[in-house]
């Protein structure tokens, strides 16, 4: 039989009872939309997490004050009983091989006051180095200006809630606002990244890291970046730092190295594993659809027993019975299977509409996972039935007869 | 054309075995046409159904032409039937939500045939049966008459040398079972060989050898002298 012939015949088939192929691919569009909607949304999750967190880019390398193990016990209070990361441990940092850049950090609580009012607020002192890691630009006006680390220049950059904090919708370049007890000059605006789930700079007034040092008091930095000039560098680079700083560090070892990815990792891992078990368990109606559609093959046969006794009067084999009803099964999937795809990529396109800062997207392995198994379940269950039909003994069939 | 040796079938009705066909020899040349007449039960559907490769015998051998088909397996015979034989049912056996010309090309749409080869042919057939006009119905919209035009059309359809006919005529009313005996006969005049299953005896004493059955054994053959 040819194949135009074969479709046309079965589909004759699926439109002459048209309720019931209706409802089989129903379930299979269910099954397959479940499958596409689950992955999607774990897939949406796993990547909003990863975006969020990858704002340095994976060729930092974080420095935190302290000698903290992964392993065993509760990691010692910051600070204690370690030497500061200092400015002077940046710079000798900077000049290591393969460093391209520095960037300092220093994290505090202050009262800023501006325009007459008064908050407590983030204050983050840093240097221009940060900005151009974090792929941060201002909305108005610049970033910090390029200082040497040691200048305590007063400047500073607002994060966008802040402004509208503090100063409505009055333009603010060149004001004047005060953290703490010093003062300092409005030189920039963050651009609004949305919610941010790393540090949130946007709630953060960000000064010269000399600033922030006289600010808190403190020679003592919070975090170093490093960032590499190749990605390939990480590795070798590690023992380097640790060296140089054990060096200036009078023989101690007090700092942990954390790269990005090892963070990452943890969560793509978990997230990944999410998204596979939502996955498996949508699956599961694909298998009920597989019955469904035994179900519906072995009606099928029984009620056209009389027409497998005439196919086969007029020659056709064996094999050919078989086939034509396992083809009816997999073009009822292969429909159901489609329109599956397109209500649940519908649905996505639907949420991500209505919530646009989360990202939907079906990982490819879903996709052709939820279609091979939709094909592969309705073969499987089709198989026995269409086998039946298949072996009927023509005479037997002519009269209507399915059991022998 | 055909030959059957010694051919025996054992159906299991209830308890009792009953032989559908004892021993049955039987020769028919090309071009005969034969009626098979008996009381039901006496084994002629079966040998119908023997002759078109529906059932397999027992024991016992059957020459379809110079093929030995009572050793083929399932595959052959298929095969077989699609090529040399037509059958007509006593139910038709149109295929419903198929209209008369879908149903008509069903033989050669099974071994793939192109359309536009299948096209003329099954038109010239239409034109012959004078069921142009019907072409697109499906059989429910046809008379009784014109269902078992469009089966005898679907039977010759892949000019096989062999057409079976079980009770051609038994749903039919007088007129539309003439005009159907009378397609047939015409077929046969072609060449096309005719067996014909029935309890008419009107109807099988039209042919030119009758074959009486009873209890799966041939009774008696009887030819007329004539052509």
């Amino acid at each position: 039989m040819r194949s135009p012939d074969l479709l046309r015949f079965n589909l004759r088939l699926l439109t002459g009872q048209w309720f019931r192929s209706l409802m089989t691919l129903l379930a299979t569009a269910v099954g397959v939309a479940a499958v596409l909607l689950l992955t999607g949304m774990g897939e949406g999750a796993r990547r909003f997490v990863l975006e969020e967190f990858n704002l340095l880019g994976n060729d930092v390398l974080i420095i935190l004050p302290g000698r903290k193990e992964t392993t065993g016990g509760i990691p010692p209070l910051t600070g204690e009983g370690t030497r500061d990361l200092t400015l002077g441990d940046a710079e000798a940092l900077l000049r290591l091989p393969g460093v391209r850049t520095v960037a300092p950090l220093i994290v505090g609580l202050a009262q800023v006051e501006a325009n007459g009012r008064n908050r407590e607020l983030v204050v983050v002192g840093t240097s221009r180095e940060l900005f151009n890691m974090r792929q941060l630009q201002a909305a108005q006006g610049q970033v910090l200006p390029d200082l040497p680390l040691d200048r305590a220049e007063a400047v500073c950059v607002i994060g966008h809630a802040v402004r509208g904090m503090l100063y409505d919708q009055q333009p603010v370049l060149g004001r004047w606002l005060r953290t703490g007890d010093r003062r300092c000059r409005v030189i920039g605006v963050l651009e609004d990244r949305g919610v941010s789930l790393g540090t949130d700079l946007s709630e953060s007034v960000i000064i010269p890291v000399a600033s922030a040092q006289q600010l808190f008091n403190t020679q003592g930095l919070f975090r170093l970046f490093v960032q590499v000039q190749h990605l390939e560098l990480i590795e070798p680079l590690k023992p380097a730092i640790l060296d140089l700083i054990q060096q200036r560090h009078q023989g101690e070892r007090d700092i942990t190295l954390i790269t990005q990815d090892s963070l990452l990792g943890v969560f793509d891992d978990v997230l990944q594993l999410l998204t596979l078990a939502v996955g498996a368990i949508a699956a599961i109606s694909l298998i009920v659809a597989g019955i469904l559609i035994m179900n519906i093959t072995l009606i099928s046969v029984s009620q056209r027993t009389a027409e497998i006794g005439l196919l086969k009067a007029l020659g056709a084999s064996e094999r050919q019975v078989h086939r034509l009803f396992l083809s009816e099964a997999l073009m009822m999937t292969l429909i159901g299977a489609a329109l599956g795809i397109l209500i649940g990529y519908g649905l996505l396109w639907g949420g991500h509409w209505l919530w646009p800062q989360f990202p939907v997207s079906v990982p490819l392995w879903a996709l052709l996972g939820a279609v091979l198994l939709a094909v592969g379940v309705a073969l499987i269950f089709a198989w026995l039935p269409a086998r039946k039909a298949a072996r009927l003994p023509p005479v037997l069939a002519l009269k209507g007869i399915t059991h022998a | 054309m055909i030959r059957l040796e010694q051919l025996c079938k054992r159906y299991q009705l209830g308890d009792e075995p009953v032989m559908a066909l004892d021993h049955v020899d039987l020769g028919i040349d090309a071009g005969e046409y034969l009626s098979v007449m008996g009381p039901s039960g006496s084994g002629k559907s079966t040998l119908l159904n023997m002759l078109g490769l529906l059932d397999t015998p027992d024991s016992g051998r059957y020459w379809l032409g110079d093929t030995e088909v009572s050793a083929l397996g399932e595959e052959a015979r298929a095969a077989q039937r699609n090529r040399q034989i037509g059958f007509v049912f006593q139910a038709y056996h149109l295929i419903d939500r198929l209209s008369a010309r879908e149903n008509i090309e069903l033989p050669l749409v099974l071994t793939g045939t192109a359309p536009e080869q299948r096209r003329p042919r099954v038109n010239d057939l239409l034109q012959r049966l004078g069921l142009e006009r019907h072409a697109d119905h499906l059989p429910n919209q046809l008379s009784g008459g014109q269902r078992q035009r469009v089966a005898i059309a679907r039977a010759v359809i892949r000019k096989p040398a062999l057409l079976l006919a079980d009770e051609p005529t038994g749903n039919l009313d007088s007129h539309s079972g003439q005009d159907v005996i009378e397609l047939l006969e015409e077929l046969n005049d072609e060449g096309i060989t005719l067996v014909m299953v029935t309890h008419d005896p009107n109807m099988g004493q039209r042919a030119r050898r009758r074959l009486w059955m009873q209890d799966g054994q041939l009774l008696k053959d009887e030819r007329d002298a004539q052509p």
